[in-house]
């Protein structure tokens, strides 16, 4: 084994891409560990957080990062970062992970998270607001789990906590959101054609 | 009369209706005005930020400036959103994403707003408390989750590790608060549908702990831990049987409501018996 596998990487262009999403240089990263010591999710990841820096910093090649489920159950909790004495932003280099596996449609190691957000903002994009049953049943349907907490419905429903009806999509605030959504789409498209 | 800009945020105005009355309720006894922003709508929560930065900022802006044009600081009793709101608003303070966000809103948004979860209004300064039914002794461990102070150089409120601020309030209002080490770890948050087992197990042992503690009743003050803690209980073995309150409903209890009007019956986890053990409810 060469010396050089332990020696950093010059940034690679994906490395620059997730530090350019996230703000972050990742050779700051001392490789202490705090992160992954106190990482509530480290426990179902395959990646943890001072691993991911790691591999960052070797610029190691980016599907086994994009592929990891470590992006996908990273809980934001954002304990790595206020904990790292370096002043690393680790949870912002998750987010930006995450954020390059959608804008390259890199297949999502935990399904059903990425279909729980998607479904999440399908249903912002069309009434504004969540709307907490339909997107229960939308996710049991979609992810084939019928039965999925369906045993707390009785109560939830009894103690009028989960209204069955969605927001209304007509409101002001929802056009407004849609508008959002759309505006945000072309803009994108417009920087990725131009980068192109 | 302090004067607030409210945001509900989706669970608050719907499953965590018991989380809305209660703080409703304590904030006009303790004369504190909360006045929903009108048409507010999602603000992208954990969800469209890790999707589309641009779309989580411009989603959080729509409600920043709502509050902005009422002349008023924001308050949200969920602290994601909370955390997504500060989040955007530091953010934003770039001019040039602040520019591009106002181009996608397509108005004139001054990021100029104050935002600060429900927490921190009331526990501001020394506020007299007019209890009326002191909460005896009943031992509660403070549960404040990931980001009500999570991170400090964005929200600016308590402390990160250690935070103290709903251990003083609920103090104030005679509960007997224990020491423990899970104050500030996470529950598992969005997960129970994608990962319901990182739940159990994430907020397993959250209850373990305050069990061990020796606390009677877990205080929070997210409608996402609640409902992680509370909801899910059941489906978790051994059942922990720990009954979980929003602080919002204990504070209401000392300041003379009823559980009734607290909500406290509709909970997943009987609170009721010990209350009643308590001569509280």
């Amino acid at each position: 084994m060469s010396v050089n596998a332990v020696v950093p990487a010059p940034g690679t262009p994906f490395v620059k891409r997730v530090e350019g999403l996230s703000g972050q240089k990742v050779l700051k990263c001392i490789q202490c560990g705090k992160c992954s010591a106190g990482c509530p999710a480290a426990f179902a990841m395959d990646f943890t957080p001072r691993q991911v820096m790691r591999a960052l910093q070797l610029g190691l090649p980016s599907d086994e990062l994009l592929g990891a489920s470590t992006i996908w159950v990273c809980l934001f909790c954002q304990t790595c970062s206020v904990r790292c004495p370096m002043e690393l932003d680790i949870a912002g280099v998750m987010e930006a992970l995450r954020l390059v596996a959608i804008e390259d449609k890199h297949p999502a190691a935990q399904k059903n998270i990425a279909l729980f957000h998607r479904l999440f903002l399908w249903g912002i994009a069309r009434t504004g607001r969540l709307h907490e049953f339909g997107l229960g049943g939308m996710f049991n349907v979609r992810s084939r789990q019928p039965f999925l907490n369906v045993s707390h419905l009785p109560k939830m429903l009894f103690s009028r906590r989960l209204p069955v009806l969605p927001p209304w999509p007509w409101s002001k605030g929802a056009g407004e959101v849609r508008r959002i959504f759309r505006r945000v789409q072309a803009a994108q498209k417009a920087s990725r054609g131009s980068h192109a | 009369m302090p004067k607030y800009a409210y945001y509900p945020g989706c669970a608050v105005h719907a499953s965590a209706r018991d989380y809305a009355v209660s703080a409703q309720l304590v904030c006009q006894a303790l004369g504190i005005e909360l006045q929903e922003i009108k048409d507010w709508t999602c603000c992208g929560a954990s969800s469209a930020h890790p999707t589309s930065h641009l779309l989580g900022l411009s989603l959080a802006a729509r409600n920043l400036r709502l509050a902005e044009e009422m002349g008023l600081t924001l308050t949200s009793p969920c602290p994601a959103c909370t955390s997504r709101l500060a989040g955007a608003r530091h953010e934003l303070r770039d001019p040039a994403a602040l520019a591009e966000v106002n181009d996608i809103l397509g108005k004139d948004f001054g990021n100029t707003v104050g935002v600060e979860h429900l927490l921190q209004v009331l526990s501001k300064g020394d506020r007299a408390l007019p209890v009326k039914r002191p909460l005896g002794g009943l031992k509660v461990a403070p549960y404040y989750g990931c980001l009500i102070v999570r991170p400090q150089k964005v929200l600016g409120f308590d402390h990160e590790e250690n935070p103290q601020s709903l251990d003083r309030l609920l103090s104030a209002v005679g509960a007997e608060v224990v020491p423990w080490g899970f104050k500030t770890e996470c529950c598992g948050a969005g997960m129970p549908m994608a990962r319901k087992d990182m739940v159990h197990k994430l907020s397993g042992r959250i209850l373990a702990a305050a069990r061990s503690a020796g606390a009677e009743a877990v205080a929070v003050a997210c409608p996402l831990c609640h409902s992680n803690l509370d909801m899910h209980q059941g489906d978790m073995k051994p059942n922990p049987k720990m009954p979980v309150l929003y602080f919002t409903q204990l504070m209401g209890l000392a300041l003379g409501f009823s559980a009734k009007e607290l909500l406290l019956d509709t909970h997943f986890t009987d609170a009721l018996a010990l209350l009643r053990g308590k001569g509280l409810a």
